[in-house]
């Protein structure tokens, strides 16, 4: 099992969206690479022929009836935007301006 | 039945009234739902200070409540058992109107505009919601010290960790600020701090007791169920928030079992006469604390001579559920995390104009989640990761299939599999916060119930020798067979409680409030 370096870390956290400091960089690397050392013990498993679990109830297609109900109104959804604009969620910019 | 701990008097004797009989003196008359609330909220005045066993205490929505229960009492009104009891509420489970933070900075001041289909239980049964309670932020930690506002403090014990993650509900319950109590588990976090603080805690069989509402960690084995300081308590609870629930695409469509009876059977002679019982052979000796297992056998050896058969039962995959448990969870909540970004509710940081949608997202996620949150997320975006996902979630699956047919086995043999609920009794705050592994730890033993979604629940079975802090029993049963865990639960209370004077939390020393 190979080592995370801080790199690896800062990786994971740009997928996971997490902006971390130096600090947390490091500490974390340390931690993580400790934690992962410890669940790679799964791998001890002779569990080539098992099937895999990923839900304790074995269900497919729950479905509802499709009827009209109340829901949350407009102002409800908004209640709690950190910022609206015209009855909507305003958010920061989405695209690059050159795009 | 007949009043089996403590009596009614003054506003003191009403906070350590168990559920039940508070429940018979609001039926007789003998006091009101007013009344219980107020003693109650005076406690929590009194003693939160100490415990910060409460994020947000709802007074004004509580006495409302109270009030309403009373006058449908006095319009005849048909009302559930519990009505006009008080309950706190994990801060886990949305409620509306009043705060929902998961213990999480990225949701302070967020509002729900929606009820848990939990709480509208709670409230359809008259039952007096008092307020939310701390936890482990987004459930994810076995002290509580995870929390963004501060840990909870064990009423046994204030240097010590009430549990987690819903510690700060089982705190509530063992300092008498509430009689009965919410709780979610996806590891452990309603046993583990039910054994921590000796009280009862139930995880329910997966999809026994509805999700909607529930905010979401680990979506295939979070549970939400019933926390109290008496087994009978617990049932009555767990009677009112079980079933069916068409909002959870998850939740069982088959009746209930009936709980209620159960504690009522296991607490009479006989009542688990012939009971087969499976000791987990793999939960338990090296690394478990003397005092612990000292209880957990003289409680084994009080069963046996109750009449159970009892015997020992070996589930070889256990050793492995706690190494698929810290790669299955925090996947899932490496994507069930990601709603919270910062666009549509709570914490947004950054957002001056310049940075992109995306540049604030991780600024949010970097100041709005504490450590463990962010090591889970990381730990789950590896495992998930091309490349590594079969070597560890893809395994963790098949270490999940394992466990089950372990349970399977097992079940074949006896009714009911026992451990203790956890390898030790409440440690001290501090101990265990810079070492993650050592956290994990505490879950040694509540985790494979999670990963199966069987039911399973923690008993008191009396305090360590050792330190004198309370020790759990740990009950496991098939799913849908829940009500084998109160007829345990309950057979083990009225056999142990005499020598207490009442529930195991009679013996909690009185806390020092400041004048």
């Amino acid at each position: 099992m190979t080592a995370i370096s801080p790199d690896e870390v800062a990786h994971l956290a740009r997928l996971a969206r997490l902006e971390l400091s130096g600090d947390e960089l490091r500490r974390f690397a340390g931690q993580l690479d400790v934690i992962l050392g410890a669940v790679a013990a799964v791998a001890d498993v002779a569990a080539s022929d098992v099937p895999p679990t990923s839900h304790p109830l074995p269900l497919t297609n729950v479905t509802r009836p499709d009827e009209i109900a109340p829901c949350l109104s407009a102002e409800q959804a908004l209640a709690g935007a950190p910022a609206r604009e015209d009855g909507r969620f305003r958010v920061p910019r989405i695209l690059d301006e050159e795009l | 039945m007949a009043s089996t701990f403590g009596s009614s008097g003054g506003a003191d004797d009403l906070v350590r009234l168990s559920a039940s009989d508070l429940a018979q003196a609001l039926q007789r008359g003998e006091v009101s739902a007013v009344e219980a609330t107020r003693a109650h909220l005076a406690r929590i005045e009194a003693v939160d200070g100490a415990l910060h066993a409460f994020l947000h205490v709802d007074a004004d929505g509580a006495l409302a409540a109270a009030v309403a229960t009373d006058q449908r009492r006095a319009a005849g009104d048909e009302l559930g058992p519990l009505a006009g009891v008080p309950i706190a509420v994990k801060d886990v489970m949305t409620t509306r109107g009043m705060p929902t933070t998961c213990g999480s900075r990225i949701l302070a001041g967020w509002v729900p505009p929606y009820d848990a289909t939990v709480v509208s239980r709670l409230h359809a049964a008259g039952l007096v919601v008092l307020g939310k309670t701390n936890m482990d932020e987004f459930a994810m930690g076995s002290s509580t010290e995870n929390s963004a506002f501060g840990p909870t403090r064990n009423p046994w014990d204030t240097t010590r960790i009430p549990g987690g993650s819903g510690g700060g509900s089982a705190a509530a319950l063992a300092g008498f600020e509430a009689p009965l109590a919410i709780g979610t588990d996806t590891g452990g976090s309603i046993r583990q701090p039910g054994a921590v603080t000796g009280t009862v805690g139930v995880k329910p069989t997966y999809g026994g007791v509805s999700r909607y509402g529930l905010v979401a960690f680990s979506s295939s084995l979070d549970q939400a169920g019933p926390a109290a300081r008496t087994v009978r308590d617990a049932a009555l609870l767990h009677a009112v928030i079980a079933g069916h629930d068409p909002r959870d695409a998850t939740s069982i469509d088959a009746p209930v079992p009936d709980v209620v009876s159960a504690a009522d059977r296991g607490a009479a002679a006989d009542g688990i006469r012939g009971l087969r019982i499976g000791v987990v052979r793999e939960l338990g000796g090296e690394g478990y604390q003397a005092g612990v297992q000292a209880r957990f056998a003289a409680a084994v050896d009080v069963l046996a001579g109750l009449g159970a058969q009892v015997g020992e039962v070996s589930c070889p995959s256990f050793g492995y559920a706690l190494p698929a448990y810290y790669l299955i969870a925090p996947s899932e909540c490496s994507s069930n995390l990601a709603r919270f970004d910062g666009m549509r509710y709570g914490l947004r940081v950054g957002d001056d104009g310049t940075r992109s949608a995306e540049e604030v997202m991780a600024l949010t996620r970097g100041q709005g989640f504490g450590a463990e949150v962010k090591r889970r997320i990381m730990i789950g975006t590896y495992a998930l990761s091309s490349g590594y996902y079969e070597a560890y979630y893809g395994q963790a699956q098949k270490v999940r299939t394992l466990i089950s047919r372990d349970f399977a086995a097992a079940f074949e043999q006896v009714d009911v599999l026992v451990s203790p609920t956890t390898p030790t009794t409440a440690f001290p705050i501090g101990e265990r916060v810079d070492d993650p592994l050592a956290m994990y730890k505490a879950d040694l033993c509540t985790i494979p119930a999670n990963l199966a979604g069987i039911a399973a629940g923690s008993f008191p079975c009396g305090l360590s020798e050792d330190d004198g802090l309370p020790v759990g029993f740990h009950v496991m049963a098939p799913a849908m067979a829940d009500d084998r865990l109160y007829l345990v639960g309950a057979a083990l209370e009225a056999a142990l409680a005499s020598s207490w004077g009442g529930p195991l939390t009679t013996l909690v020393p009185d806390l020092e409030v400041p004048p």
